[in-house]
């Protein structure tokens, strides 16, 4: 076949189908969303998104224990959520092969922290592999399988954003059926209750034996010896740093970096005189190494965010090339909630109010920029419900200012839903405002059980927001559209009034998720005060004009009408689309 | 043969992605190894955004540093001001000649940056006007494959590689305005428009 231009993430998919993967399950999360999307697409497969990681990961425990090949995607964060199940996975091995992708995110492109999810490794004691580019990505993935299955313990796969969407060739092959092993009984080995576990925890010892020995003949762990005089042990995407900054060094690239193969550093390391690691975010090769007894020197190379050529060259002395000048005093272009986003009457409301907002991930979290400057907190997936309800009952925030919760409705079904259990059952007086902008939007509009759809698109039961809700005990719920600010701001100023848990729905689909615009809005020059009201709801369609006057991009406006709403001077007014130029195809 | 890389550069949402996997493919066509770089997420929201494709007889980063883009090409104004600096002081600067005013400005805490244009001469820019051009060529939204046009110029592929990629990927109904798209904007580079 054909040389092919994939992504990582692709590759990935790729890679599983190969390998007769049965299941794929997950939950979207950048930067690891792309591989079921592109796994859906196969024949053979039957692919979900869960609510979140940990029943994704439950639910490809039990595509393995039936026997079938089962892949998991989550981004790093994600297997924090899905650690539970895990930590006792490696206890009770497989049945059909089961791979785990993790996708680390350094430098933070789209996180919220900066993880190293190679330490998983060791901690659940699974068998770790780094591919360093699209084409090891597809042949990882595949042979990942019957090495699970080979050692009954299950394998993770650590991608990072440079992997999983960065592009490179590969040579996609055909898919090999996998015959599913029946299901045996086996309270030995699935039931991990002390007794068993006992017994297990033993049994994994001589597992994690024969994973050594694997790892020490690993295909894709390569020495590379070419200068001596500089030995680097690297894995990932960092190799591909490493030869480009230093090109005569000697590198030993890790594929498998749990176990390590102890053997094959110890025999580079007895090859070269100075020993390093290059690894990007924690030194877990470093550590490994210096455990063993090896002198590895420490180096210069960052460990915060995302490594380069250049970083790693200017650790080791390499002099930079000659650059152009930087251009300074340029305005920030930070992210920003699109124009005729729903999310926007809700903060603009909550701003007005003077709420303290705990917040939440997912689009909504870019209302803690200017000008919304409307939410005071942003921890974890589904940490805005508990966390109002710990202000609330410390007393609250110092002040008569009302707390509230701001969620999305994917993050909703993701983690909020023991939030407002707990809320409930401890008789919080937190207000909750669920947006449901009808998908999961800041990962590229992927389904959720909200939706009424599923990731193959097939049609879905749209479990009931309010229903849920209500079914949790909570009395005091309404359901607004936020594009209309009246209602929304006299919703919330009810619910935040009430002596009790309530929830705002604030539901209004996804301005992205619009196919029929109505006509945008215009700024009628002779009427508008340049007050300032509209440019602070921060829409990109509208700007200041050189006079100070409010003006409208019609290339922009989705005609939601908010600023209409926000003019007291009935300066905006409705036109026709005069031309219809985008910006880009 | 060493490795070229070209940068692409501009704001989420304009079509850097699909102008970055236009290339990567024409690129491999040729028969020639390709990495490309690119972040979805959450920049992908009106935020900054860069894409890199390396190509040559072996690439091994995907990603580069300051200075090491023999091409730029720039979506946008002030993303070329932004990013000037990571291109070689021998390489060439596209830049399509149209403003996408940032969050602080449209707020107003920021003033509209003046002198862009002539900073960006001095560095040796070819201005386009990629919507211009596109409008003329019947499709408003592929001035990202005008720009392709215009970095066509400067790369030694086949016309009929770049027409035979972007027919595969570009929508079927637009591939003829995205095909006269991609004239436009390499014609206007031969025609001296931009010549360096």
């Amino acid at each position: 076949m054909a040389l092919t231009l994939l992504s990582g993430n692709e590759a990935i998919a790729q890679g599983a189908w190969e390998a007769g993967v049965a299941v794929g399950t997950g939950y979207p999360g950048t930067p690891s969303t792309e591989i079921l999307e592109n796994l859906v697409r196969m024949p053979g497969v039957c692919c979900e998104w869960a609510p979140n990681e940990k029943v994704a990961l439950e639910v490809a425990i039990g595509a393995s224990m039936a026997g079938a090949r089962a892949l998991v995607t989550m981004k790093h964060v994600g297997l924090n959520v899905a650690s539970d199940p895990f930590m006792a996975l490696a206890y009770t091995g497989v049945g059909g092969g089961l791979v785990i992708v993790v996708a680390d995110d350094p430098g933070m492109h789209s996180s919220q922290n900066e993880q190293d999810s190679r330490n998983w490794g060791p901690f659940g004691k699974v068998v770790v592999l780094e591919p360093s580019d699209s084409a090891e990505a597809l042949e990882m993935t595949r042979s990942a399988f019957a090495l699970s299955e080979k050692l009954d313990i299950p394998v993770l796969l650590r991608s990072t954003t440079r992997l999983s969407h960065g592009k490179g060739l590969v040579e996609p092959g055909r898919r090999v059926e996998h015959q599913p092993v029946s299901y045996r009984k086996s309270t030995a080995k699935w039931v991990m209750m002390p007794g068993m576990a006992k017994l297990r925890r033993v049994d994994l010892d001589r597992r994690l034996a024969a994973a050594r020995e694997e790892s020490e003949s690993c295909s894709f762990t390569a020495e590379e010896l070419r200068d001596t005089s500089l030995g680097i042990v690297t894995s990932g995407v960092v190799y591909q740093y490493v030869r480009e900054a230093l090109p005569e060094a000697s590198t030993l690239k890790l594929g498998m970096t749990f176990p390590l193969p102890e053997g094959r550093i110890r025999e580079f390391a007895s090859k070269v005189e100075r020993l390093v690691t290059v690894e990007e975010l924690d030194p877990y090769l470093s550590m490994n190494l210096k455990a063993m007894g090896l002198a590895v020197e420490d180096t210069a190379v960052p460990h915060i965010g995302e490594l380069s050529p250049g970083k790693v060259g200017a650790a080791f002395g390499a002099e930079s090339p000659e650059t152009r000048e930087a251009m300074t005093d340029l305005p920030p272009r930070p992210p920003m909630l699109c124009a005729g986003c729903p999310h926007r009457g809700v903060f603009q409301a909550l701003r007005s109010m003077d709420a303290v907002v705990t917040g939440d991930i997912g689009c909504y979290t870019l209302a803690a920029l200017a000008p919304l400057s409307a939410m005071d907190s942003c921890i974890d997936m589904g940490a805005s419900i508990g966390t109002a309800h710990g202000m609330g009952i410390a007393g609250g925030p110092g002040s008569s200012r009302p707390v509230v919760a701001v969620i999305g409705d994917s993050t909703f079904a993701h983690s909020g839903l023991t939030g407002v259990m707990n809320a409930v059952f401890n008789g919080g007086k937190e207000t909750i405002v669920i947006l449901d902008n009808r998908i999961t939007a800041m990962t590229g509009h992927q389904d959720n059980p909200f939706t009424g759809r599923t990731l193959i698109g097939d049609p879905a039961p749209e479990i009931d927001i309010e229903a849920v809700v209500r079914a949790l005990g909570v009395a005091d719920v309404r359901v607004v559209n936020p594009n209309l600010l009246k209602p929304t701001s006299t919703a919330l100023a009810a619910a935040v009034a009430y002596e009790g848990v309530s929830v705002v729905i604030a539901k209004a689909p996804c301005a992205l998720l619009t196919k029929d615009y109505p006509d945008p809005f215009a700024v009628d020059e002779d009427l508008c005060t340049a007050c300032g009201d509209c440019i602070r709801l921060g829409c990109s369609a509208i700007c200041r004009a050189k006079d100070s006057k409010a003006s409208i991009d019609i290339a922009q406006c989705v005609g939601c009408r908010q600023c209409v709403q926000v003019c007291r001077y009935g300066a905006i007014v409705r036109t026709g689309r005069a031309c219809d130029i985008g910006s880009g195809a | 043969m060493s490795v070229t890389t070209v940068m692409l550069v501009g704001v989420g949402g304009q079509g850097t992605i699909l102008a970055s996997d236009v290339l990567a493919q024409v690129a491999a066509a040729t028969g020639l190894d390709v990495k490309l770089a690119e972040v979805h997420g959450m920049s992908q929201r009106g935020g900054s955004v860069d894409t890199v494709v390396r190509f040559g007889e072996h690439v091994h980063s995907p990603t580069i540093d300051p200075g090491g883009a023999d091409h730029l090409v720039s979506f946008e104004l002030i993303e070329a001001a932004r990013w000037v600096h990571w291109l070689k002081p021998d390489g060439r600067l596209v830049v399509n000649n149209r403003t996408i005013a940032p969050l602080p400005v449209l707020i107003g805490e920021w003033g509209t940056p003046t002198g862009i244009e002539a900073a960006l001469a001095y560095e040796g820019a070819i201005f386009l006007d990629a919507e211009e051009l596109a409008c003329e060529a019947g499709s408003p939204r592929s001035a990202n494959i005008v720009l392709m046009g215009a970095l066509s110029f400067g790369l030694s592929f086949e016309t009929e590689a770049w027409r035979d990629v972007i027919a595969r990927r570009v929508p079927p109904k637009t591939v003829d305005g995205n095909l006269a798209a991609f004239e436009l904007g390499r014609k206007a580079c031969r025609e001296g428009a931009c010549e360096l």
